[in-house]
């Protein structure tokens, strides 16, 4: 649905040229819901405004259900962008229409005016749940409001992508979750192939497929979300999936050293294994950190040992034997 | 000089003018008002657009050199006094009305005057416009046509009425100025009686329906403003 081909993006500044994005490429399947996470400045805002053109790359194609965008011309773009909706952080609503007025707001643009109009538009809001605010201003409105007034609006001219720019970033948690319900379903229902720009592991982790990691740029890894999350293999994504702050507080004795187990699967999970470690082989380790994930209904974990260095390699190969997990030594915190 | 000021005869002669010329005199600097505000509204709200619009990071880029030109004639029109505007532009005036004095040809130096001002005014309020909202209509395939009909208009109108308002009671004291070169309403009665025949009290009178008439204006524009604007509910 989408191909991004050896995408770069170089900014002109004062300070001399910033490369934005660097060699970016990612497929996206039509009907998956794909997420593009990164910190703040690794790019991903550039990203998806190359998707559809409103930052033109400086290398690099974009394809659309075939449609090589950088190609269009100005009126081939406008109608290409209608099929391809995009969602704010800030929703972005035009303040002085009311609800029904900016979900119609892209059909005017389409040139469809008139009850037709006013009949699809009150349909969409009926669809994300706000049937009652039709007549209402988005400043009467709450976040969440919003977002579902700018998903009704996104969804006006029935495209075949949905762009989220960090979408649920302004919004609280619970109303996150809502929003987020909301698109899956709108995905499941419609079709929709939609991309989810966002710094927050928790977005990606509840309704992505697949995910791409955006490190200074550059995209660090991608997969399905379950590999990713069960074994990251860039040191951005090992950054994103084991939030590993509290470990370098953690001190350990000089004579120890540390290793991780990732679990790959719940059973593994549910073992006790740093127990039966300590019954069987007598070692006692310390548990630096440990958490668990839930991914697309299973369930992730890892945890973070140190280990005397007399006992480190009888350890390592003790809970190697266990089989899908994997265990590796961590020299540094990342 | 003021010793003539509440006499019995200076309020005798108010009276008079009061019934047999201030009624038209009013009528008439009203008229000049709304015409030449309408006048430079029209001239004025497309050029202001244009100055944002047609920035190079605008939603409708136009040529560099056009908009340096733009720009320069505006700060140009902005410089010269309206006392002197007032006569550079006779010639135009003749043209455009045939004649360079009365209410009429008033109207020439006042909308030429006022349309570079409310350019500037209009131009404040499209830089006001959330750029993130004119993005979302971009994604959404609007061309820039639409952009300026459909977001940026709409969504600057309670600024836009405000700038329409402080423009109009510009317009309704420069108007008063025009009195000097025989522009008729308020303000030749104001000079006349004044400036010409030391009849302060008459002038004075003259001066306060101004002043209620700007107050008028005024209060209706903030109220229309303030109705207007959806964000405040």
């Amino acid at each position: 649905m989408i191909r991004i081909v050896g995408l770069s993006k170089t900014f002109e500044s004062a300070e001399g040229e910033v490369e934005a994005l660097s060699d970016v490429n990612i497929d996206i399947e039509e009907g998956t819901i794909v997420g593009i996470i990164g910190m703040s400045g690794a790019g991903k805002s550039t990203l998806v405004r190359c998707i559809n053109m409103l930052e033109r790359p400086s290398e690099g194609k974009v394809f659309v259900d075939g449609t090589d965008m950088g190609a269009l011309d100005a009126a081939g773009l406008r109608k290409a962008r209608r099929g391809i909706a995009m969602i704010f952080q800030q929703f972005n609503l035009l303040m002085q229409r009311d609800c029904l007025a900016n979900v119609r707001f892209p059909l005017e643009l389409a040139g469809l005016s008139g009850r037709k109009a006013n009949e699809k538009a009150k349909e969409l809001l009926d669809l994300v749940g706000l049937p009652d605010k039709a007549r209402a201003y988005p400043a009467q409105l709450s976040g969440g409001q919003m977002q579902r007034v700018a998903i009704a609006r996104a969804l006006a001219t029935e495209p075949n992508v949905l762009l989220c720019d960090e979408a649920t970033s302004a919004l609280d948690p619970s109303t996150t979750h809502q929003i987020l319900s909301l698109i899956k379903d709108i995905n499941k229902r419609l079709g929709i192939t939609v991309v989810v720009i966002t710094h927050q592991m928790s977005v990606v982790q509840e309704i992505c497929d697949r995910v791409a990691i955006l490190d200074g740029g550059r995209v660090a890894e991608q997969g399905l979300v379950a590999e990713v999350f069960a074994a990251p293999k860039s040191d951005a994504g090992r950054r994103l999936v084991f939030p590993g702050r509290p470990d370098a507080r953690v001190s350990v004795s000089g004579n120890d050293r540390q290793l991780r187990i990732v679990f790959r699967d719940s059973q593994t999970t549910s073992k006790p294994l740093v127990a039966t470690m300590a019954v069987e082989k007598g070692i006692v380790a310390t548990v630096i950190s440990a958490s668990t994930q839930q991914i697309s209904g299973d369930v992730y974990g890892s945890i973070l040992l140190g280990l005397p260095a007399s006992k480190f390699e009888e350890a390592m190969e003790y809970l190697e034997s266990f089989g899908n997990l994997t265990v590796e030594e961590v020299t540094e915190i990342v | 000089m003021f010793d003539n000021v509440f006499t019995v005869e200076a309020w005798q002669e108010m009276l008079l003018c009061l019934k047999n010329e201030i009624p038209f005199a009013i009528w008439e600097t009203l008229y000049i008002t709304i015409v030449s505000t309408a006048l430079a509204l029209l001239t004025g709200l497309p050029l202001g657009v244009l100055l944002v619009a047609g920035e190079k990071e605008g939603v409708l880029p136009l040529p560099g050199w056009l908009m340096h030109a733009l720009n320069f004639i505006i700060n140009i029109l902005r410089s010269v006094p309206f006392l002197i505007l007032m006569i550079m532009v006779f010639p135009l005036s003749r043209l455009l009305i045939g004649t360079t004095v009365g209410t009429k040809a008033t109207a020439v130096p006042l909308v030429v005057a006022a349309f570079p001002y409310i350019a500037r005014l209009i131009e404040g309020n499209m830089r006001e416009i959330d750029p993130n909202i004119i993005e979302a209509a971009q994604s959404m395939g609007a061309s820039p046509i639409q952009i300026i009909w459909k977001v940026m208009i709409p969504e600057a109108k309670p600024g836009l009425i405000n700038s329409a308002t402080i423009a109009m009671t510009t317009i309704l004291g420069y108007s008063a100025m025009s009195g000097i070169i025989g522009g008729g309403g308020l303000g030749q009665i104001a000079i006349n009686y004044g400036y010409y025949r030391y009849r302060y009290l008459t002038m004075y009178l003259a001066v306060a329906i101004l002043i209620l008439l700007v107050q008028f204006f005024q209060s209706a524009g903030t109220h229309l403003c303030v109705k207007s604007d959806k964000r405040l509910k």
